[in-house]
């Protein structure tokens, strides 16, 4: 079990997740959003082979209308 | 004549207005602005997915930013670490190098910390981002930013979201005058006479937002603005007439009867 910090939210994951998992748990497309985990850009290519570990604090971004 | 073409660092550009893709009330209405405008770049924000809402319809569902270029920027930024943190995610997002930079020193006017945005400009040109950087309309602060390796300047015309136009014109053309990057005028555009004085001056772009969302037809106003800016820049390379300061007749005297 981890209980992690989720763009702000506390929450916990019952099971092993990599951040791939993760993202497919919250309907998210990894090509369209960008991932900090523990406050350092966590590459692309390594959403698969990372897993979520226990106190992570992970914020998931995206592009929305601004000026 | 020379075809007329907008460069900003290696990327040419066929539209001189830049649009921004905030403050819409639906992205169906962001995307037929955008149309209208007939610009090929769009500002769009960074933040937070919401998780909470897994079917919520997302900015890039409705302009493709495929077809169209994203100019992540860095509203609501208040120092240079804010900044280079939220750029360096919309880096590894899209793989644009190409973003705007704003960082904000006021929250009431909105105005940009220029301490603050020459520290984060020279950090951000170093890690090879192309970095166009709004601005105060201080032309020793434009002249700074060129020295730094700004791929553009972007000067405020007045306060973001104001639609008060072009405050200090004259600042304005000593910036244009200096410079050797695009100008590309930012924020505090209203209507589409403050776009076409912008381009007459000699500005290279201008950055359009709040004028065109904050309309009562948006979609028109988008129109408007792309027929403004096109004839700003005519304007500007026709050469204006000169201004007298007395009546010159354009009716011939001879043969007059």
């Amino acid at each position: 079990m981890a209980k992690i910090q989720l763009n702000g939210r506390k929450l916990e994951l019952k099971s092993r997740h990599t951040i791939l998992e993760l993202l497919k748990k919250y309907k998210l497309n990894s090509k369209k959003i960008a991932i900090e985990l523990n406050s350092k850009i966590l590459n692309r290519n390594k959403y698969k082979i990372v897993y979520v570990k226990d106190k992570d604090k992970i914020e998931i971004v995206h592009f929305i209308g601004g000026g | 004549m020379k075809k007329d073409t907008f460069k900003v660092s290696n990327q040419v550009l066929r539209s001189r207005l830049i649009v921004g893709t905030g403050k819409y009330k639906s992205f169906k209405e962001t995307a037929n602005a955008i149309k209208a405008s007939g610009a090929d770049m769009v500002t769009v924000a960074v933040r937070r997915v919401n998780i909470l809402d897994k079917k919520k319809p997302l900015l890039t569902d409705y302009l493709n930013p495929k077809k169209i270029k994203y100019l992540p920027n860095t509203a609501g930024c208040y120092n240079s670490e804010e900044a280079l943190r939220t750029l360096r995610l919309a880096r590894e997002m899209g793989g644009w190098k190409m973003v705007k930079l704003e960082v904000l020193g006021d929250k009431k006017t909105l105005y940009p910390d220029m301490v603050e945005t020459l520290k984060a400009t020279k950090v951000l040109v170093k890690e090879g981002f192309k970095v166009l950087v709004y601005c105060s309309d201080d032309p020793l602060m434009a002249r700074e930013l060129e020295y730094l390796g700004a791929s553009a300047i972007m000067p405020l015309a007045s306060p973001i979201g104001s639609g008060l136009g072009i405050l200090n014109k004259i600042n304005l053309s000593l910036i244009v005058k200096n410079a050797k990057v695009p100008i590309i005028v930012d924020a505090g555009v209203g209507t589409a006479s403050d776009a076409t004085i912008a381009m007459e001056m000699g500005c290279d772009a201008v950055l359009v937002n709040s004028a065109i969302a904050r309309s009562k037809k948006p979609i028109l106003m988008a129109e408007s603005f792309k027929n403004a800016v096109i004839s700003g820049r005519q304007a500007f390379l026709a050469e204006r007439m000169q201004k007298l300061s007395y009546a010159d007749a354009s009716s011939p005297f001879k043969g007059l009867i």
